[in-house]
């Protein structure tokens, strides 16, 4: 096709950025393109008419009369009427008319348009869904649109637009649609056939609609939209002018940083485009080079980032405090961003707990994070991940932000820590809240370590009935209904019966997919002499209930470890 | 109860506020024009409020930058540079400066005298409040200029930008990292801790507040509380009524500080704080005789002990400045819905 193919017209509403309305203006015309431009009547008349004179070349370039527009009035669809009938009237060869703003910008040749089109004479590309069923639009106002009557401006008058619509809600107002028409909507740019918009323009019942319309809301979305069902069966319903709207349907604006997005796209036109673009309008307003290509637009990729955009808008990334989300407490959509492990009671069962669970399963293993004189980062570290310090004053200043700072600067990677009655208490309602916590305990485990050490039993006896209060506590919070995490509670009588059977079971909880069987067992610490250790406490009148009933004589009766020495599973 | 209550805060905010303004326009005498160039402010343009000593090493770069970023005019206050601060920005086109002798701690750590100067210049302007030393980053700001990010925001209804200000070092002692002045700083001081950082919400004045950082980490792990807080709101559409509370920490009416979201994340944005250039030195053995820079000084000498002493802030932890989609993945600033 050569540029004496005059298939294609352009109407061209302009604004706003004259210079680059001219420069696409010039762009349409150059690939022979007949143009007619609406030249808004607010623009003031020099610029208009220096605006003008640029195109005193191009016999295919004309201008219609001016209106005042206004965005979301009549004005618009009066505006594009008027440039429409100059349009069909002066170029009789005009097949398609595709109907532009001065911030629409071609993204491929314009032959390539011409082709596309070409192959497709009698199709009518104009998105027009109906309201009944497409929930579009933000805001509310949908169906309303053409149901109520909206006389003052939105921009201007907004008091009165609010007022005149609740007044008319409140008495239950409604306007007859004229017969025959079922509203749809979609993009106000569109594409459409000489058949179909003479169709449209010259309907006897014009009169008729153009007094309804006059009072819809938005009916630039609207009138050819609803009319072009009525006149063509051949109708896509999709635009070719590729849009973005945000998440209160406004719509976004492409810069320098979309040119390989947009050049990707294979779009044919987009809107809107900064008018400071400089690349975007050289690189495409450039002349068409011959390269045809015929495919369709390919809006995957471009969807996608602002999809995801309007997703970061209203939704968060779950476990992340910021400056630009802070949630209320309880409205965190996730207070941590990725499943960690809790084991408490271990550490003190089992005397190389850490090394062995690290081992076994990879993770990342801390020891009591929470503990009173520091933070027991991983590898004794004293700064962690992302600059956390160990220092205690540090951490308690918040201590649930500084756990979800750690598994947020950590993710992707599973961690594990341990806990015990003597470290950080406020942490307790943190995890137990976290869906992401999986928090397994051994009751009264902490008697084992005060069974090794050297104190006096007097000071024992002190420490146990702290240590006792203390979980006692924490376990409350661990029962409570308000708890999300996955909580498994074992006394140390319990947990002593089946030993392998629960390691391997919260083995498998946390690494799921993996079926890691563990052939070397962790350290059992010594508990010869130990029933009678929780005997004496009985005795000197504190009853350690937590640890369950542990057999005073010591003859434990399922358990299978040889104290001291490593278990193997044949 | 509730209800009462906030309407108490609101009003006791109300006189707050006006109290500030007030002591803004008693304190205007503390002002002396050098050059006055504001005639040449437009009526869309962007402007920059700053108040400076002896920051020459730094004003090159920062001119530069800003500049390139479309801050159409500086306003400066000269608090008794003696570097050649003074003349070096008396020279500029662009720059409309003040001097004062005062007490820099007495008008609030210039915070008076700017006041004074926005509710002159700043009406009707989107304005960024920063020091010397806080280089503004916002999402696609190589690609996109300032007014594109304030059209942006108006679009958003959103009359203030917050952004957390992030402490860069350098991977030796801080004598060690050369700067010529005129260079990005950011080449030699590039590096920052990612993810210690701590959010309180003041309820009151309704304000995301967070501290942390290089200087929380090592200078402050023992009284996190008396950290230097982090977040900052540089940028806000200015009226006259409009007052700075503390720093540019926070704003009063209290709405401009509301530059979160519950659920969702708005657009913000990072200051990357040039602090620990060589200078810093020489600077805090200064600071600490003058004892204008915190309310109560005394508790800060430690600090400045630490800082004179030369440390290593690099840790292996560190990471190493690579752009701005990095702290967005960092989740440190977020583009929010602008993309």
């Amino acid at each position: 096709m050569s540029t004496d193919d005059r298939s294609l017209g352009v109407v061209l509403l302009v604004h706003t950025a004259l210079e680059r309305a001219g420069q696409v203006a010039h762009h349409w015309a150059r690939n022979g393109c007949p143009v007619v431009i609406h030249v808004d009547r607010r623009v003031p008349r020099e610029s208009c008419q220096a605006f003008m004179r640029a195109f005193a070349d191009y016999p295919a370039v004309r201008f219609s009369r001016r209106l005042r527009c206004e965005w979301g009035r009549w004005s618009i669809v009066r505006a594009t009427q008027i440039a429409s009938e100059l349009m069909l009237a002066s170029f009789p060869d005009v097949r398609h008319v595709f109907l532009a703003s001065g911030s629409c910008l071609p993204l491929r040749p314009i032959d390539d348009l011409r082709t596309y089109l070409g192959e497709r004479p009698e199709t009518n590309f104009i998105e027009s869904a109906s309201t009944e069923d497409v929930p579009w639009t933000v805001g509310g106002l949908d169906k309303e649109r053409f149901t109520l009557r909206f006389p003052f401006s939105w921009k201007r008058q907004r008091r009165l637009f609010d007022g005149y619509v609740k007044l008319q809600r409140r008495i239950g107002y409604c306007r007859t649609i004229p017969e025959g028409i079922l509203p749809h909507m979609g993009s106000q740019w569109w594409c459409l056939t000489r058949q179909t918009l003479s169709a449209i323009l010259e309907s006897p019942r014009r009169k008729e609609y153009d007094r309804y319309f006059r009072r819809v809301w938005i009916p630039d979305e609207s009138y050819f939209q609803t009319l072009a069902r009525i006149h063509s069966r051949n109708i896509e319903s999709r635009s070719l002018t590729l849009t973005k709207f945000d998440y209160q349907g406004k719509p976004h604006v492409f810069y320098d940083d979309h040119l390989q997005l947009l050049r990707r796209s294979d779009c044919f036109v987009a809107r809107k485009i900064w008018p400071k673009a400089d690349r975007l309008y050289q690189t495409f307003l450039r002349k068409s080079s011959g390269s045809r290509r015929t495919g369709e637009p390919d809006t995957n990729k471009i969807d996608r980032i602002f999809s995801d955009a309007v997703a970061r808008r209203t939704r968060g990334r779950p476990g992340l405090y910021m400056h630009s989300r802070f949630p209320n407490e309880g409205w965190e959509n996730g207070l941590t961003c990725a499943p960690y492990s809790v084991f408490e009671g271990f550490g003190d069962l089992f005397q190389n707990f850490e090394a062995w669970l690290s081992r076994i399963t990879g993770i990342r293993v801390h020891g009591h994070l929470f503990a009173p004189d520091e933070a027991e980062f991983e590898g004794g570290q004293s700064v962690y991940c992302g600059g956390l310090s160990s220092h205690p004053a540090t951490r308690d200043r918040n201590p649930g932000q500084f756990l979800a700072s750690l598994i947020w600067n950590m993710r992707g990677e599973r961690q594990a820590f341990q806990y015990g009655p003597d470290d950080t208490p406020e942490i307790g309602w943190f995890m137990a809240k976290d869906p992401n916590a999986q928090i397994s305990v051994i009751s009264g485990a902490w008697a084992v370590s005060l069974f090794h050490s050297n104190l006096d039993f007097s000071t024992i006896r002190k420490i146990a009935a702290l240590r006792q209060k203390a979980e006692a506590a924490h376990l409350e919070i661990l029962r409570s209904p308000h708890t999300k995490a996955r909580v498994r509670i074992w006394t140390m009588a319990e947990f002593m019966e089946t030993p392998m059977d629960n390691l391997q079971m919260l083995i498998d909880e946390m690494l799921p997919r993996s079926s890691l069987r563990f052939s070397e067992a962790p350290r059992l610490a010594s508990l010869s002499g130990f029933g009678k250790f929780l005997q004496n406490l009985k005795n000197h009148g504190m009853h350690p209930y937590l640890v369950g009933n542990f057999p005073p004589d010591n003859a434990f009766p399922g358990h299978p470890w040889p104290a001291g020495r490593p278990y193997l599973v044949k | 109860m509730g209800f009462a209550r906030e309407l108490k805060t609101a009003y006791l905010l109300r006189w707050k506020r006006r109290r500030l303004l007030f002591r803004a326009l008693r304190k205007r005498h503390e002002l002396r024009a050098v050059r006055n160039r504001t005639s040449c402010i437009g009526k869309r343009d962007i402007l920059l409020f700053s108040t400076v000593r002896n920051e020459a090493v730094r004003l090159p770069h920062f001119l530069t930058y800003y500049r390139r970023l479309g801050v159409d005019h500086f306003l400066f206050v000269d608090n008794g540079s003696d570097d050649g601060t003074h003349e070096y920005l008396a020279g500029q086109e662009d720059v409309s400066l003040w001097t004062s002798e005062h007490s820099y701690r007495q008008s609030r750590f210039g915070m008076d005298w700017l006041t004074w100067l926005q509710i002159r210049f700043g009406h009707g302007h989107w304005c960024v409040t920063v020091d010397a030393d806080e280089i503004l980053i916002y999402p696609f700001h190589d690609s996109r200029p300032l007014s594109e990010l304030t059209a942006w925001l108006d679009m958003q209804r959103q009359q203030s930008f917050g952004a957390i200000m992030i402490d860069m070092y350098p991977k030796g002692r801080l004598s060690e990292n050369a700067y010529t002045p005129g260079d990005d700083p950011f080449e030699g001081l590039c590096w920052y801790d990612a993810g210690n950082y701590v959010w309180t919400y003041q309820q009151k004045i309704r304000n995301p507040s967070a501290q942390g950082g290089a200087r929380a980490r090592a200078f402050f792990a023992h009284i996190p509380r008396r950290a230097p807080t982090m977040s900052k709101k540089p940028l806000v559409k200015w009226n006259r009524r409009y007052a700075y509370l503390n720093s540019t920490h926070s704003v009063l009416p209290r709405r401009l500080n509301d530059v979160h979201d519950q659920s969702g994340r708005l657009t913000s944005g990072i200051l990357l704080h040039s602090k620990f250039l060589p200078s810093v030195i020489e600077r805090s053995r200064v600071e600490k005789e003058r004892k204008e820079h915190f309310a109560v000084s005394s508790i800060y000498d430690d600090y400045y002990d630490a800082v004179i002493a030369d440390p290593v802030l690099w840790t292996e932890d560190s990471v190493r400045y690579s752009g701005w989609r990095q702290f967005e993945d960092l989740g440190l600033m977020s583009r929010g819905g602008w993309a």
